[in-house]
């Protein structure tokens, strides 16, 4: 019975792998797993290879009973986790078996966990890529988040880590209290005034409660727009311009004192000013700060955003070094 | 016409992080910008370079996602400024293959009417419906004289974006024709699929229900996205339309929109679609006559 019993879906858990790239052209965003360094972790643990379909929760992870002998490994959040009641650490391989459950306690700090299992979810691929994508209700275990009495169908087995295999220290992702974010200014940036710029990257921003995988919308300042006579096709707001596609990271501030990040299921495009682009590597960070946290932008410029992404990725190579010897 | 006069300035490359890289052909819309943008996606589409992972024609610029551990994105954006002297210059010989295709449209129907209604709040006018709204400020004495300048011209699908399927159409019309509206002045978190929307000078249909903040004028009895591919248009592809695809948005009566919805349950729509040749430089010189043609080829 290769499969895994939801006995409760959590808040929201979805099942999301590297994303399905090559549809932004028709408005399909990739989704895929937000935090992408903790994602690859949970299946190097589970000794998945590449990026097998595994869990992403929201805050309160789900509870899963295994059917039968699995490798198991929880990251991301910071989070209490037990296996059959008793207290299992994160990053770390577990060896689960039949009537096993794994449960969560309350979060300690970021936002979301991931869980992978040997052998990976193995829901039907849709547009090569099991990652859910609600909107549409596609992709992930019918197009949706998981939900009591789920059975999800796994998929077979590779030769996982030894039981105990552990993440060193120094790998752990850190959760300070206010995020840094580098962010690659520009796109239409022209819109905003001098000091309009400035006051954005000097302000501690806070995560709304609108804060999903769609988007995260922040408080904490008001920006001006340059004024201008609208150009034909734009829309009489000054937040607006002629639609045009939105990079995934990008920030827009409709109304002026709203900035809104896109992430992994947002829209394509739009009709608002973006006015730059969170890093590739910083999204993890952005997946890992929750409702009330807060976060900062720095302006980099794109060459340190490749060299960030490239350092991320090595940092990755070496720790799959340690951990597979 | 105020069309061709149109002078595109220089394009604007930006950085969107390290993984796209957003190119600016004009702040203002117009069909020159939108074809430009056509040729040069097309032509880097031909190219297929390694590390490009979509590529993405918006109305008057385009977006390109790429791969970074593959290809710099500086490395690219010198790609794309070769592109714009080599295919991005309009010459009297290039000629699009692409289909125009009759678009059935119930104007004013009972469904986007009770949600425009549900939204008055969020709206410039409270005390008139969206489509009288738009009469109004458009200077048209009455809304059928609207739903009738809606139907006269076809439309260009200049852009795919926002959802899955959702196409932005510009009216193949002069500047002076041009319908424009604002967008609400909070968007809706509701709206039913298939309404055929209006925002900014940009018609679309809603793929499915959700947010949006476009004028609600009506509902279209097919859809333009099937993530199922049951209907035989879609069974390449899971949304209908395609960038630089002419639509005819025809006004049709309560009857005719069962009729399709039926067809389309059934599992038996299609669209009517007719393969053409257009030439953007001979469309410019002379859009009515040119229109003229594409809905007689349509009907024929």
């Amino acid at each position: 019975m290769n499969e895994v019993l939801v006995r409760s879906g959590g808040l929201y858990t979805t099942v999301q792998d590297a994303g399905r790239d090559g549809h932004y052209a028709i408005g399909m965003p990739p989704s895929g797993a937000m935090d992408r360094y903790s994602f690859t972790i949970a299946n190097l643990l589970a000794g998945n290879p590449g990026p097998t379909a595994a869990l992403e929760a929201t805050y309160l992870g789900p509870e899963l009973e295994f059917t039968d002998s699995r490798t198991v490994a929880v990251t991301g959040a910071d989070c209490s986790v037990t296996v059959s009641g008793a207290s299992a650490p994160m990053w770390m391989s577990l060896r689960v078996g039949p009537g096993d459950v794994l449960g969560f306690g309350p979060l300690k700090a970021g936002a979301r966990p991931y869980v992978a299992i040997s052998g990976g979810l193995d829901v039907p691929e849709y547009l090569n890529s099991r990652s859910t994508y609600k909107l549409t209700g596609i992709g992930g275990f019918g197009g949706r988040a998981l939900a009591e009495g789920d059975r999800v169908p796994l998929g077979q087995a590779q030769d996982p880590p030894a039981e105990g295999t552990t993440v060193p220290e120094e790998f752990l992702p850190e959760f300070p209290d206010v995020v840094e974010l580098r962010l690659v200014v520009g796109l239409c940036s022209y819109r905003l005034t001098e000091n309009a710029l400035d006051s954005f990257l000097d302000t501690t921003w806070k995560v709304t409660k609108d804060a999903d995988r769609i988007g995260y919308r922040l408080r904490g300042g008001t920006i001006d727009f340059v004024e201008r006579e609208q150009p034909f096709g734009a829309g009489s707001d000054p937040a607006n311009v002629v639609d045009l596609g939105y990079p995934i990271g990008s920030v827009q501030i409709p109304g002026g004192n709203e900035p809104i990040i896109l992430l992994n299921d947002a829209v394509t495009g739009g009709g608002y000013a973006t006015v730059g682009t969170v890093v590739s590597a910083d999204r993890d960070r952005v997946a890992q700060t929750g409702t009330g946290g807060y976060v900062r932008f720095n302006a980099t410029d794109v060459d340190s955003a490749v060299q960030a992404r490239q350092d991320r990725d090595a940092w990755l190579h070496k720790l799959r070094t340690v951990l597979t010897g | 016409m105020a069309e061709t006069t149109v002078r595109l300035p220089e394009a604007r490359y930006e950085f969107g992080g390290d993984e796209f890289v957003f190119v600016e052909l004009d702040r203002e819309m117009s069909l020159q910008a939108n074809f430009k943008a056509m040729a040069i996606t097309g032509a880097l589409r031909d190219r297929e370079l390694e590390g490009v992972v979509d590529i993405c024609p918006s109305n008057a610029s385009y977006l390109v996602r790429l791969d970074p551990g593959k290809l710099h994105p500086t490395e690219l954006v010198e790609e794309l400024r070769r592109l714009e002297h080599s295919a991005g210059e309009l010459d009297g010989t290039r000629v699009v293959s692409t289909r125009v295709v009759d678009v059935p449209v119930l104007f004013d129907d009972p469904w986007t009417r009770e949600t425009l209604l549900r939204f008055r709040d969020n709206h410039q006018d409270p005390n008139v419906t969206d489509l009288e709204y738009a009469a109004r400020i458009n200077g048209f004495s009455a809304v059928e004289e609207l739903i009738e300048a809606i139907g006269s011209a076809p439309f260009i699908v200049t852009m795919l974006g926002f959802v899955p399927g959702l196409p932005f159409c510009y009216q193949m019309v002069p500047r002076e024709r041009q319908i424009e509206v604002p967008k609400y002045v909070r968007p809706r978190t509701d709206t039913p699929e298939r309404a055929f929307g209006y925002g900014g000078a940009f018609a679309v249909v809603y793929p499915v229900r959700g947010a949006g903040g476009y004028q609600l004028f009506g509902i279209a009895p097919a859809p333009v996205f099937d993530g199922t591919q049951s209907l035989p248009d879609f069974h390449d592809r899971i949304a209908f339309p395609r960038p630089s695809d002419i639509l005819r948005y025809r006004p049709i009566d309560r009857a005719e929109y069962d009729h399709v919805r039926s067809e389309v349950e059934a599992g038996t729509f299609r669209y009517r679609i007719r393969e053409v040749e257009f030439s953007p430089t001979a469309f410019l010189e002379d859009p009515d006559s040119v229109n003229r043609d594409l809905l007689e080829e349509l009907y024929r």
